[in-house]
């Protein structure tokens, strides 16, 4: 007993041994070709099995994907392995396929005014290197520190730099820059000038100024909100009848329709204040089925009156639903008893 | 002086729809001449190209009033009609007068209303 499971746990493992191994080798007629660096293997041969499945070749397919894969893994395996915080990884080499561009082409911008001056002038870029003999000057003052004039004359540099190309960018946006007028203190500046510059420290803070506190006898800056723009007085004639005759339309077309809907709705909102009303006094009186019975079917007879004396409002109440749906809603409210607010859909 | 913004110009018409209705394109598109209605220290004039052009000349403070005064715009935006309108809507007004009232058919709406003849002499301070 014991020697037949035995041999046949054996012959059972040996059995999936070779399942393995066969599952592990595909056979292909064509070589597929392996493209490691995107992970992309390509095959060419022709799918008969596909074509030969029919309309629904789900098991083919699935066979099928499962045989490439396991070609790419084997792929894979062979490549050149290394160790990064406990996880064996492959090295992959480098893609050999081309893929397309993901975002389209940059569209060329407009010159800087360097480059237009230079265009002009045909001033071609002419490196020079930024090794000298030695910058000191020859009659210098021997207590000036030149590495500290070196420094601070690159942070210029670099200054006038910035603000070039952020007025280039601004010209090639046609957008102005914020004007600086009264921020450079120079001690010559005007009063209004002071005040505008006060303004906008005031307001350069992560809040936007709004919890900055004022001077004691400060008074709070008037004119400070958003200016509005208006039409120019003498605009287009034409085009200003044109705005008022489209707006004259639009408001005559949309008429009708509102009319409607509100006398819908205030009729329905009444109704509804009007059944809770009576439900509240029912339950009051204590007054329990039959009460509700009746109230039931006193508010059958009443809407339908009241739908009757409004102008236009017996053709709205029809369209608001179809009458059998209103129906079983006036019976439900009658006949059961359920809480106040579940009625309208 | 300026013109008026869509807002201003959309409330204004829903209130002189409700006196003269459809009829107000004619007013806003005249055959014998541009008018245009122009805001003036919230007060709404309807006033000819012509005029406009020479108002135009004289400075805001100074200026009190040009063309026919419509009505203004409270401190609350909305807009209220001033009796100064009426020679210009009586022509296309919806419902019939004390007058008309002897020749119309039966079914035609008409406004009664005794008398404002007071609105001239109460607000003549305030009327441009």
């Amino acid at each position: 007993m014991e020697g037949h499971s035995v041999e046949e746990l054996l012959a059972k493992a040996e059995k999936d041994e070779a399942e393995k191994l066969q599952r592990i080798t595909v056979h292909k007629e064509l070589e597929l070709e392996f493209d490691l660096g995107n992970l992309l293997a390509s095959d060419r041969n022709p799918p008969t099995g596909l074509r030969r499945a029919g309309p629904a070749p789900e098991a083919e397919l699935r066979a099928l994907a499962r045989d490439n894969t396991q070609l790419l893994i084997n792929q894979l395996w062979q490549l050149p392995t290394e160790r990064v915080e406990e996880a064996l990884v492959a090295r992959l080499p480098e893609p050999t396929t081309r893929l397309p561009r993901e975002k389209p082409v940059p569209r060329p911008r407009p010159l800087t005014r360097w480059q237009q001056f230079a265009r002009l002038k045909g001033i071609r870029p002419k490196k020079k290197t930024n090794l000298v003999w030695d910058e000191v000057p020859g009659g210098a003052d021997p207590m000036e520190d030149q590495f500290a004039k070196r420094i601070q004359a690159k942070k210029e540099r670099v200054a006038k730099n910035e603000l070039n190309r952020l007025r280039n960018l601004a010209r090639a946006h046609k957008t102005q820059l914020p004007s600086t007028a009264g921020l450079h203190p120079t001690g010559h500046q005007s009063k209004e000038e002071l005040g505008r510059a006060m303004q906008i420290a005031k307001v350069s803070t992560a809040s936007l100024g709004r919890f900055q506190e004022r001077l004691p006898k400060e008074k709070a800056p008037r004119g400070s909100g958003k200016k509005r723009k208006f039409q120019p007085l003498f605009g287009d004639f034409s085009a200003e009848k044109k705005n008022q005759l489209e707006l004259l339309r639009v408001m005559n077309s949309k008429k009708p329709k509102l009319d409607v809907t509100k006398a819908t709705n205030k009729q329905m909102r009444e109704e509804d204040q009007e059944e809770a009303a009576k439900k509240r006094k029912m339950s009051q009186k204590g007054k329990r089925k039959g009460g509700r019975q009746g109230s039931g079917g006193q508010r059958k007879g009443g809407p339908r009156s009241h739908g009757g004396k409004r102008k236009g409002g017996s053709g709205s109440k029809m369209n608001s639903g179809p009458p059998g749906l209103g129906g079983k809603r006036r019976g439900g409210g009658g006949g059961g008893q359920r809480p106040g607010g579940k009625r309208r859909k | 002086m300026r013109p008026l913004t869509e807002e201003e110009t959309r409330v204004m018409f829903e209130k002189m729809a409700k006196y003269i209705g459809e009829n107000l394109q004619l007013l806003v598109d005249r055959p014998n001449g541009t008018y245009c209605f122009r805001l003036h220290n919230d007060r709404v004039y309807y006033v000819s190209e012509k005029i406009l052009k020479l108002a135009a000349n004289i400075s805001g403070d100074k200026l009190v009033s040009l063309g026919t005064c419509f009505g203004k715009f409270t401190k609350t935006h909305k807009f209220r009609l001033h009796i100064t309108a009426l020679d210009y809507l009586a022509p296309y007004a919806k419902y019939k007068s004390t007058q008309d009232c002897r020749k119309v058919d039966p079914m035609a709406i008409v406004v009664f209303h005794q008398a404002d003849v007071g609105e001239y002499v109460r607000h003549e301070e305030t009327l441009t």
